[in-house]
C-alpha cells in the first residue's frame, strides 16, 4: 500500500503534509488518496446534480405552462429541440429520463456512496486508505467517463435516450419507436456499463477495506452507523449491479446483433420485425433486481449519515444501536426479493403479486424501527442545531412521510390505480430523492471540516436548508392528489385531455416551488465554494464528535494519521456518559476502572 | 415579458437571502466573538422554535391540501370491485394520517423541546428492548392486517374463475392509438398475430380462424352495464399501458404476450354524468375552460370546446414521442344500447372481404367506368353472404 510507506516521513514532521514528491497530477488528478478522491466525487457529484436539477425544472416548466416559448429552453435547447422556444415531445422525455438517471445513479449513487464512503471509512475505521488506492482512482475514472458519455449523448443528432430512466424495450430497443433509441440509447447503455464497472470497483473496495483493514480495537460492534451503511451498501451492489450489467448487455444483443431476449411480435413503421420468443417482461425482473436495491443503494448511506450527525449533534448515544444494525442488515435483505412491486399490473403472474405484497410490506418494519430510533434519539438530547442536524431531521421527516405512502403502493391491490401516476413521483421523491439529498447534504455540512479544513456559513445553511424544507413538501405533498386524480407521469401536456383541466393549477403550484426550491441550492453552491477558500478555518473536532476521523490532522496527509494509528476502546456513541467530565467520550479513550462498554437499561 | 417576471424574482429573491441573513447576524450580536460556525444557544433556540413552526406549517399545509385538492381525487368508482379498492385505500390512508401526525409531530417538538444550551445534560439512553419490541410489533400487527386484507382484494379482483359469466372484449395498443375487438356472438376471440397485420386487418387477426368470423372491430369502446367484462390486452409495437382510471383498472400491454383484466362496470356514462361530485367537477372544469376561451378569443385564436364527461381509456406506460395523447373513449351503455350499438358494426370478416373485393374490382380491367359502385355493392352482399354461411 503505496500511501502506508509515506507514513513514516510524515511521523516526524506534520506541516509537510503535502507529500513533496506529488506533482498537481498526481495530488489533484490522478490522486489514488482517498480523500482526494471522495473530493472528486462530490465536486462530480454536484456538477451532475446540477444538470439533473435544471433538466427537472425544464421539464416543470413544460408542464405548467405547457407548449408555451420560453427564452430559457430557446437558451439551454436551441432551436433544433426547441423550435421558437417550445419544447419537443420527444426531448420532455428525454429530458425526464436523463434526469432520472443522473439523479439516480451519477449523483446519488455515485455522489452520495463515492463520496462519503471513500472519505469516511478509512478515517472512521482507523484506515491508512482504501485497501486499494489504485482501484480506487480506477473506479472514479470510470466514473468520470461514464458521465462524460452520458453528458455527450445530450449532443447526438437523434437525441438522447427518451425511453424513460427504466429504459424498458421494445421502446429502448427500437430506433423507430422513439428518435432517442438510437445513438442517444447506445450511449446509455455504455455509459452504465462503464458505470457499472466503476460502481461494483468501488462497492468491492468498501467491503474488503471495512473488512480487513479496521484498526486495533474497531470490532464490528464499534463501527459507527455511518459505516455499517457504507459496508452494506456496497454488499447490495455488488449483489445487484451486476444484473443490470447483464440486462443492459442482453439489451444491447437485442438492439445490435438481432437477438430475441426482450423482444417478440412487434410491428412497426409499416413491418414486422424478425424478433421472436422474447419477453419485455423478463428485462422488467432484471431491470428491477437492480432497481430496486438501488433505492436502497441511495437511501442506505444517507441513513447512516444521519444516524451519525443526529446522535453527535443530540450528545446522546444512537438509541438501538444494535437495532439499527439488525434493521440495516434487514432492509438490505428484503430489498432484494421485493422488485415485484414495480411489476404488479406488468402481465405477470398475479400470485407472484400476491408474494411481493408480503416481502415488500415487511419492509415497513425495518423502516420504522428505524424512524423510531431516530425519534427516540433526539428525546432528552441536548440538540445543538447546526445545519447538518437540521438536514438530518428533514430526512428523518421525509423519509416517514415518503415512507408511509409506500404501504399504498406496495399493496398490489392498490398499486392498480395509482400506479406509474404523479402519486408514484411524489412518493419515491420524498422517500429517496429528497431523503438521499438530505443525508447528501447533511454529510457535506458536518465533514465540510474534515475534507476542506474550513467551515461552511452556518446561516446560509440554515437558510438553505428551511426554503428547501418548504419547498420540497410544496412539491411533492401536492402531487399525490394529482396522482390520485389519475393523471399519468410522463406526459408531455395534459390538455389534450380536459379532464384533468382543474389539475392545471396545482402543475403550477408546484412548478412554483421547484423553481424556487432550486433557485436556493445557489446558496449552498456560493456557499460550498466560497467556503472551501475562504470559510473559517476548522478546528480539529469542531462538532465535539467521538468517531476517529476527528482524531486525525486538519491538514490532509497520506496515511491520514502521523505515526501509530488510533487504537479504538469503546463504541463510538459514548456521548453525554456518565461519569465522564466532557459530554463526549471519543472512541480512542480507553475504558475506565468498571466502567461498562453499552448501557443496558 | 416571463423573464422580466423571472428577473424580478430572482431580484427580489436574493434581496430576502440578503436581509435573512443579516437578521440571522443581528440576532448573534451578543456572540459576536463566537465566529466558529458551530450552533451556539441562540442559534439552537431559534432554529428550535422554526422547527416547531414547521411543525405547524406541516399540519397547515397537509390540512389545507384536504381541503383545497381533495376533491380532485377519484371518487364514486364506476366498477363492481371500485369500491372494496377505495375502502382499502380509505383504510390505508387513515393509517397514515395518524401515523405521520403522530410521528412528525414527536420529531419536531422534540427538536425544539431539546433544542441545546449550555449546561444541560442530554440523558444516556441507549438501549430499550421493551421500546424496541414495542414498535416492532406493532407495525408488524397493522401490516398483517393489511397485508391480509389487501390479497384478498388483489385476488378477487385479478383472479377471474373459469366458469364466471364474462364478455371477452380485446383491447388492441399500439403507437399511439387504441382499437377494442369484440368476440361475437360465440365470446371467443380469433387468433391473432402482429404477422398477419394487413390492410384493413390492423390487428393481425387470424382469418382461417373458425372464432374469428364473427369478431367485431371498434375505435370506441362500449361496454354494457353490469355485465363483467374479460379485457384481453395486446400490443403491436411497445409496452402500453391500459389505464382506465375511473374503473380502478389497469393492466400493461405487453407486445409478444395477452394479459388480461376483469371487471363490471356498474354505472352507465349518463349515471356517472349525473353523479353529484361528477357534475360539481365537470362545473369546475367548464368555468376554466370558458376562462381559458376567453383569453385565447382575445387573442383572436378559436376556443375550447365545453366539456362533457365520458370515461376514458389512457396510455400510462411511456410508449413514444405522442404517449401523451393515447386515449380512447369509453362509454357504458344498457345493455340494450349495447347490443343495439354493437349490431350497427359490421364484422373485421367483412372488412377484410369487403377490402379484398375493392382491391380485385381495382385491379379488374377497367371496362364500364360509370356504374362502378353498382358492382361494388354486389360483391359486398355476396362477401356478406359467404361469411353468414360459413
Amino acid at each position: 500500500m503505496a500511501a502506508a510507506s509515506h507514513d513514516h516521513d510524515h511521523a516526524h514532521d506534520q506541516d509537510h503534509a503535502h507529500h513533496h514528491k506529488d506533482t498537481f497530477i498526481t495530488k489533484y488528478i490522478f490522486s489514488i488518496d482517498h480523500k482526494m478522491i471522495a473530493k472528486q466525487y462530490l465536486i462530480s457529484g454536484i456538477i451532475m446534480g446540477i444538470i439533473g436539477v435544471v433538466m427537472s425544472i425544464l421539464f416543470r416548466m413544460q408542464i405548467a405552462w405547457p407548449e408555451q416559448s420560453f427564452g430559457i429552453f430557446k437558451f439551454l435547447l436551441g432551436e433544433k429541440l426547441a423550435p421558437g422556444g417550445v419544447m419537443r415531445n420527444d426531448i420532455y422525455l428525454a429530458l425526464v429520463t436523463i434526469h432520472g438517471t443522473i439523479m439516480v445513479f451519477f449523483v446519488l449513487t455515485a455522489g452520495l456512496s463515492g463520496t462519503f464512503s471513500n472519505l469516511l471509512i478509512p478515517l472512521q475505521i482507523g484506515a491508512r486508505d482504501m485497501a486499494s488506492g489504485f482501484m480506487n482512482m480506477i473506479s472514479y475514472w470510470l466514473f468520470f467517463i461514464s458521465s462524460v458519455v452520458m453528458l455527450s449523448s445530450l449532443f447526438v443528432e437523434s437525441g438522447p435516450a427518451s425511453a424513460g430512466w427504466t429504459i424498458y424495450p421494445p421502446l429502448s430497443a427500437l430506433p423507430q419507436a422513439i428518435p432517442g433509441s438510437g445513438t442517444g440509447m447506445t450511449l446509455w447503455l455504455v455509459s452504465m456499463a462503464i458505470f457499472i464497472a466503476s460502481s461494483l470497483m468501488g462497492s468491492l473496495n468498501y467491503v474488503v477495506t471495512v473488512i480487513n483493514l479496521r484498526t486495533k480495537g474497531m470490532s464490528m460492534t464499534r463501527l459507527p452507523l455511518t459505516v455499517w451503511a457504507f459496508f452494506i451498501t456496497a454488499v447490495i451492489g455488488i449483489v445487484s449491479f451486476p444484473v443490470l450489467l447483464s440486462a443492459a448487455l442482453l439489451l444491447i444483443m437485442d438492439r445490435s446483433f438481432g437477438t430475441s431476449f426482450f423482444l417478440s411480435d412487434i410491428f412497426i413503421s409499416g413491418e414486422v420485425l424478425h424478433y421472436q420468443g422474447g419477453s419485455p417482461v423478463l428485462f422488467e425482473h432484471l431491470f428491477w433486481f437492480l432497481g430496486h436495491p438501488e433505492v436502497y443503494i441511495v437511501l442506505l448511506p444517507a441513513l447512516g449519515i444521519t444516524s451519525e450527525i443526529i446522535a453527535t449533534n443530540s450528545r446522546k448515544p444512537i438509541f438501538g444501536y444494535r437495532a439499527m444494525i439488525a434493521s440495516i442488515l434487514a432492509i438490505a435483505f428484503l430489498s432484494t426479493i421485493v422488485w415485484g412491486h414495480h411489476m404488479f399490473i406488468s402481465g405477470m403472474n398475479p400470485f407472484l403479486g400476491s408474494v411481493f405484497t408480503f416481502t415488500t410490506l415487511l419492509i415497513a418494519i425495518p423502516s420504522a424501527v428505524k424512524a423510531f430510533n431516530y425519534i427516540t434519539t433526539l428525546w432528552k438530547g441536548n440538540l445543538q442545531l447546526n445545519p447538518a442536524m437540521l438536514f438530518s431531521i428533514g430526512l428523518v421527516s421525509t423519509f416517514i412521510s415518503g415512507g408511509l405512502t409506500g404501504i399504498i403502493l406496495g399493496d398490489s391491490t392498490l398499486d392498480i390505480n395509482v400506479h406509474d401516476t404523479y402519486f408514484v413521483v411524489a412518493h419515491f421523491h420524498l422517500v429517496m430523492g429528497i431523503s438521499a439529498l438530505y443525508g447528501f447534504f447533511a454529510g457535506v455540512y458536518h465533514w465540510f471540516p474534515k475534507m476542506f479544513g474550513r467551515m461552511m456559513n452556518k446561516n446560509l445553511g440554515y437558510i438553505h436548508f428551511w426554503v428547501t424544507a418548504i419547498c420540497a413538501y410544496g412539491v411533492f405533498y401536492p402531487m399525490h392528489f394529482i396522482g390520485m386524480a389519475g393523471l399519468p407521469r410522463r406526459y408531455y401536456t395534459n390538455s389534450n385531455f380536459p379532464l384533468f383541466d382543474d389539475l392545471a393549477d396545482v402543475n403550477v403550484l408546484i412548478t412554483t416551488f421547484a423553481i424556487i426550491g432550486a433557485i436556493f441550492q445557489l446558496v449552498f453552491m456560493w456557499n460550498f465554494f466560497t467556503s472551501i477558500f475562504y470559510g473559517k478555518k476548522a478546528v480539529q473536532n469542531p462538532w465535539r464528535s467521538n468517531t476517529l476521523e476527528w482524531t486525525a490532522p486538519v491538514e490532509h496527509i497520506h496515511g491520514n494519521w502521523p505515526g501509530e494509528l488510533p487504537t479504538v476502546h469503546r463504541w463510538p456513541y459514548d456521548y453525554s456518559k456518565p461519569g465522564h467530565d466532557e459530554d463526549f467520550v471519543p472512541q480512542t479513550t480507553p475504558m475506565k476502572e468498571g466502567e461498562e462498554e453499552l448501557h443496558h437499561s | 415579458m416571463t423573464s422580466l417576471l423571472v428577473i424580478i424574482v430572482l431580484v427580489l429573491l436574493s434581496v430576502a437571502i440578503w436581509q435573512m441573513t443579516k437578521i440571522f447576524d443581528l440576532t448573534q450580536v451578543g456572540n459576536k466573538k463566537d465566529n466558529s460556525q458551530v450552533a451556539t444557544d441562540n442559534d439552537n433556540n431559534i432554529q428550535g422554535y422554526l422547527m416547531f413552526g414547521f411543525l405547524a406549517f406541516l399540519y397547515i399545509f397537509t390540512i389545507f391540501g384536504l381541503l383545497k385538492w381533495g376533491h380532485l381525487v377519484l371518487s364514486n368508482p364506476a366498477s363492481e370491485h371500485g369500491s372494496d379498492y377505495d375502502n382499502l385505500m380509505m383504510i390505508s390512508f387513515a393509517i397514515i394520517f395518524f401515523v405521520q401526525a403522530i410521528t412528525q409531530a414527536l420529531l419536531h417538538y422534540f427538536a425544539y423541546k431539546y433544542r441545546g444550551k449550555q449546561g444541560n445534560t442530554a440523558l444516556y439512553f441507549a438501549d430499550n428492548d421493551k421500546l424496541e419490541f414495542i414498535w416492532t410489533i406493532i407495525p408488524v400487527i397493522v401490516l398483517a392486517g393489511l397485508i391480509l386484507y389487501g390479497l384478498y382484494t388483489w385476488t378477487n379482483i385479478m383472479f377471474v374463475d373459469e366458469d364466471e359469466d364474462v364478455m371477452v372484449v380485446e383491447l388492441y395498443a399500439k403507437q399511439f392509438n387504441w382499437e377494442a375487438r369484440y368476440s361475437g356472438a360465440d365470446n371467443v376471440l380469433g387468433k391473432a398475430n402482429v404477422r398477419l397485420i394487413e390492410g384493413v386487418n390492423t390487428m393481425g387477426v387470424d382469418m382461417t380462424d373458425p372464432n374469428a368470423q364473427d369478431d367485431i372491430s371498434t375505435t370506441e369502446l362500449h361496454l354494457p352495464k353490469g355485465k363483467k367484462i374479460l379485457f384481453k390486452l395486446r400490443s403491436q409495437d411497445v409496452l402500453h399501458s391500459a389505464y382506465m382510471p375511473h374503473f380502478r383498472a389497469q393492466m400493461n400491454c405487453v407486445p409478444g404476450m395477452v394479459t388480461q383484466f376483469a371487471f363490471k362496470p356498474i354505472y352507465t356514462t349518463d349515471e356517472m354524468r349525473q353523479d353529484e361530485k361528477m357534475v360539481e367537477k365537470v362545473s369546475t372544469i367548464n368555468k376554466i375552460r370558458a376562462k381559458k376561451t376567453a383569453e385565447l378569443a382575445a387573442q383572436g385564436k378559436p376556443g375550447l370546446d365545453p366539456y362533457t364527461f365520458d370515461y376514458l381509456l389512457l396510455c400510462n406506460k411511456i410508449c413514444g414521442a405522442s404517449h401523451y395523447n393515447m386515449q380512447m373513449k369509453i362509454v357504458v351503455d344498457t345493455p340494450q344500447d349495447f347490443q343495439n350499438w354493437l349490431k350497427g358494426k359490421g364484422t373485421i370478416a367483412k372488412a377484410v372481404n369487403d377490402d379484398k373485393a375493392a382491391k380485385a374490382a381495382q385491379n379488374a380491367p377497367v371496362s364500364v367506368p360509370a356504374p362502378a359502385k353498382k358492382p361494388d355493392t354486389t360483391v359486398v352482399a355476396t362477401a356478406e353472404a359467404t361469411v353468414v354461411s360459413k
